[in-house]
């Protein structure tokens, strides 16, 4: 939240300070960047946080264990699905609970729709961000359906609050499979309606080979992960390493890159959302019949102990621990948010490039700002 | 390294490390003055190689302190929880890590605004989402706000 004061804007001959935000449209929310400039060249940037920091960590101190789960559909709000289950599949550990076959089956293929709709929408901004406009309206086109199949089930667009501990909290509906089913027939023939517009175009090939370059140590010691990561060679898909839900039973692949770059980053995206369709074709022809919901207590609580779960968001590792002195609300809760990592290596990315090579690698970390501050 | 081997190699470096098999992964308690030595020592030995820190955080226990480190071996896939108690609450301090994970320098000031834990030899260490002259430390269990509600 500094930044504004002057003794921070003491350069050097020939530089000069600028800042990028908090309001701009390229930071994707309100995020502050003070970038230091010699001309063109990005000498230094420094993220300034907090515009947005509501203190959900404090807030789930004085909730109980199934209301803290709703704070964290504003975290990251394009993956609210996987930021529930994550905080559902902690208290289950803790509780030691079981969850039906089928709750786990609609858990994986919700969670892959979300992964779905969030690629969709960093695509279209992605092309917004440099300077494409079309791309931005195709994947609303075909994100509008992916958020009406949410709205039918879940009864929300954007903050779902469909995972409770034990399992989801309704059955889905009657017209789920089918509309599913179509929505993935209409995605997967656009695929190459995408890359035609937006791949092999040379003035987004230009902007984004070679730049903003990040190597596989460099991703490791930062903390990165995601898509931001993979495309540096590092695997880190908790999907693969340590499954849960119902990702043992599917197959797919990790896609792995190895440039390190914007475009590596834009392309590991691009396959994985053929991915992510992947795997809900073979889930959603077979989800079991069943208890939707494993039954449990009015009031929920965790023995005493430490418990910490990891899942895949659509921008990395999302982690959650849990600390319960055996009271019915948490004693402490720290989210270990992929964008907070993710963000912490764009200094690194940024440094020697052009200001406007910081706007590309800003929109291919697909930043996401509640989700850093939270 | 298997738990058992990690045990016996990590009190090798430090014998007064007090030992925790209750939750997933293995617990390394130790005091914070004892930190920087194990630490460096878990990073830089290519038998441990902790590149991965993929959670630092901070737990307020009431009488005092305790830094979490979750640390993971991208080489050997081993995962060890390393808890040091700060005793002295009133002055928290310990050594910082962003000198070994590059990651702990934003995670070690978010630790620093809300629970004003400083670390040293920081290289810049701010508040990271409140402003300057924010009093306390909202995290804290003790921590008091007029604005705030109790539900």
């Amino acid at each position: 939240m500094r930044g504004l004061i002057e003794d921070d804007y003491v350069t050097e001959e020939g530089e000069f300070v600028i800042n990028i935000g908090p309001q701009h449209p390229s930071t994707h929310g309100v995020l502050h960047l003070k970038v230091w400039l010699d001309g063109e060249t990005v000498k230094k940037v420094q993220p300034h946080l907090g515009f947005i920091h509501r203190s959900i960590e404090k807030m789930s101190e004085s909730l109980s264990y199934r209301n803290f789960i709703f704070a964290t559909s504003r975290m990251d709000y394009l993956a609210a699905h996987i930021n529930n289950e994550a905080c559902a599949l902690t208290v289950e550990k803790g509780l030691q609970l079981e969850v039906p076959d089928r709750a786990k089956y609609i858990r994986t293929i919700l969670a892959e729709l979300t992964r779905l709709q969030s690629h969709l929408l960093w695509w279209g901004c992605t092309g917004l961000d440099l300077g494409a406009v079309t791309p931005f309206f195709y994947a609303f086109r075909e994100r509008e359906f992916i958020m009406e199949i949410m709205e039918e089930t879940c009864g929300a667009r954007l903050t779902q609050n469909f995972m409770v501990p034990g399992g989801v909290m309704y059955d889905i509906h009657p017209n789920f499979q089918k509309r599913t089913k179509e929505v993935l027939t209409q995605i997967k023939s656009k695929f190459q309606e995408y890359d035609n517009i937006m791949t092999g175009n040379v003035i987004f090939e230009n902007r984004t080979k070679g730049v903003g370059l990040l190597s596989k140590e460099d991703a490791i010691s930062y903390g990165v992960t995601g898509p931001t990561a993979r495309a540096s060679g590092v695997s880190c898909d908790i999907r693969k390493l340590i499954p849960y839900s119902a990702y043992d039973q599917v197959q797919f692949d990790e896609i792995l890159g190895t440039g390190g770059d914007c475009y590596a980053r834009y392309m590991i995206r691009m396959h994985e959302m053929k991915q992510s369709v992947f795997i809900i074709e073979q889930l959603i022809d077979n989800i079991p019949e069943g208890e939707f919901q494993a039954k449990t207590k009015n009031v929920i609580k965790l023995p005493k102990g430490e418990f910490y779960q990891r899942v895949e968001t659509p921008r990395g590792e999302l982690g959650v621990f849990i600390v319960s002195d055996g009271a019915a609300s948490p004693y402490r809760i720290k989210y270990r948010s992929p964008g907070f990592s993710n963000l912490s290596a764009l200094p690194l990315m940024a440094k020697g490039g052009k200001i406007g090579d910081l706007v590309a690698i800003m929109s291919t970390i697909d930043l996401v700002i509640p989700d850093i501050d939270r | 390294m298997n738990t058992e081997e990690l045990k016996s190699s990590i009190s090798a470096i430090l014998p007064s490390v007090i030992y925790d098999e209750t939750g997933e992964f293995l617990n390394v308690n130790i005091a914070s003055e004892e930190l920087y030595p194990l630490i460096n020592e878990l990073r830089s030995n290519s038998e441990f190689d902790f590149d991965y820190l993929f959670c630092l955080t901070c737990i307020d226990w009431k009488d005092h302190l305790m830094m979490v480190y979750h640390l993971l071996s991208k080489t050997h896939q081993h995962t060890i929880v390393l808890k040091a108690k700060i005793s002295n609450r009133e002055n928290a301090e310990i050594e910082t890590v962003c000198n070994i994970w590059r990651t702990a320098e934003l995670l070690e000031r978010e630790v620093f605004d809300l629970f004003g834990v400083k670390f040293i030899n920081h290289p810049d260490l701010r508040r990271l989402f409140l402003s300057d002259d924010w009093n306390g430390y909202p995290l804290r269990k003790d921590y008091v706000d007029e604005n705030m509600i109790s539900l």
